[in-house]
């Protein structure tokens, strides 16, 4: 039922229809975001299975993860954050040289008015649940010589299997990382990279065994690429 | 009587095994297929961006030179544990120890069991 709503959603913006307008961004948010998006944190109860099953990001923690400025540019303009979509196997064909992304398969996020985007973003904001690991966070942002914080990220940390740094540099599984400086909390940054896990306990990102120092150097790299983003 | 409780208890391991396969071949297609390849072959999605290969988990030869306690601490504790890739994650942070050992079942039926 859910997929179904869905499709009609998209169905109706692939065809120029505006999303109604809602007072209550609550509402709005639950209608327009709630059929992909989980908005309450009970996804990390279930099993495993649940990781494969999800269509989209988490947003339960939206006011401790996003850069507001960004969420509203964003919803009005969605570009592709996932390469390979937020599940990778299920966008999966074979190709000659190995697995590939199957791009047909990838939805398309809907575009909203800039009013609502602005409202929606102020909603979002608010769902702060994790304020304690945000105030857990030493990370104070700092800098890092470029090509001494690409070294890091890719040979030293492995980072760049998963994630990119520059458009078409690394891989793909991962959400791309050179602009992850514009839409991302610094201190967000620092804690997922240290313990994704307390985030989404069924996060494909590996907690790792980075120290505090190793998460801030890689964090410094990521702002110094996305201060270079147009 | 000492028959039917046999019969039964042999069920009930072999539902054991089953749930335990099942796990660890979900677990494999959420952790592991990105780099490994939907087919376990190496060639996942992330492959051709890789300065090292994935492992083949199919290549019977290269797997069965591993132990299964290597396996466990590779996965575990990543390829820096054995000499091995930095590409290959910790994961130990995010799997138990029940969680890799269903993992390390699934790496045996790739490797060592075909058809």
């Amino acid at each position: 039922m859910k997929h179904l709503f869905s499709l009609g959603v998209t169905a109706m913006l692939a065809a120029g229809a505006p999303l109604a307008a809602n007072a209550d961004a609550a509402g709005d948010v639950q209608q327009q975001c709630g059929t992909c998006h989980a908005l309450k944190h009970d996804y990390a109860t279930p099993a495993i299975q649940e990781r494969a099953e999800r269509k989209a990001p988490p947003l339960d923690y939206s006011g401790n993860k996003f850069q507001r400025a960004w969420l509203v540019s964003w919803l009005q303009n969605p570009t592709r954050i996932r390469l390979a979509g937020v599940f990778p196997p299920a966008h999966v064909k074979k190709g000659p040289d190995g697995d590939a992304v199957d791009a047909a398969s990838l939805p398309k996020h809907p575009a909203v008015p800039a009013a609502q985007a602005e409202a929606m973003a102020d909603y979002l904001m608010t769902l702060k649940p994790f304020d304690d690991l945000i105030k857990a966070e030493t990370y104070q942002p700092g800098t890092i010589a470029e090509r001494m914080g690409k070294m890091n990220f890719g040979k030293f940390k492995g980072c760049d299997a998963c994630h990119q740094d520059a458009p078409n540099s690394g891989g793909v599984s991962g959400p791309e990382l050179y602009t992850a400086w514009n839409r991302l909390q610094p201190a967000f940054i620092s804690s997922y990279i240290g313990n994704p896990v307390a985030w989404d306990p069924h996060t494909m990102m590996p907690k790792g065994d980075a120290n505090a120092d190793a998460v801030h150097k890689l964090a410094n790299y990521l702002k110094v690429i996305g201060e270079k983003q147009p | 009587m000492k028959k039917i409780l046999l019969a039964a208890s042999l069920l009930a391991m072999s539902a054991v095994a089953h749930a335990e396969a099942d796990r660890g071949t979900q677990l494999y297609n959420v952790y592991c297929t990105q780099c490994h390849g939907a087919q376990g072959n190496g060639k996942g999605v992330n492959a051709a961006h890789m300065s090292v290969q994935p492992r083949d988990h199919t290549d019977t030869k290269e797997m069965s030179a591993r132990t299964d306690d290597e396996l466990f601490k590779v996965i575990q504790h990543g390829g820096k544990s054995i000499n091995k890739s930095v590409l290959m994650p910790v994961w130990g942070g995010n799997l138990s120890d029940d969680d890799i050992h269903a993992l390390v079942g699934h790496l045996r039926e790739l490797c060592c069991q075909k058809n």
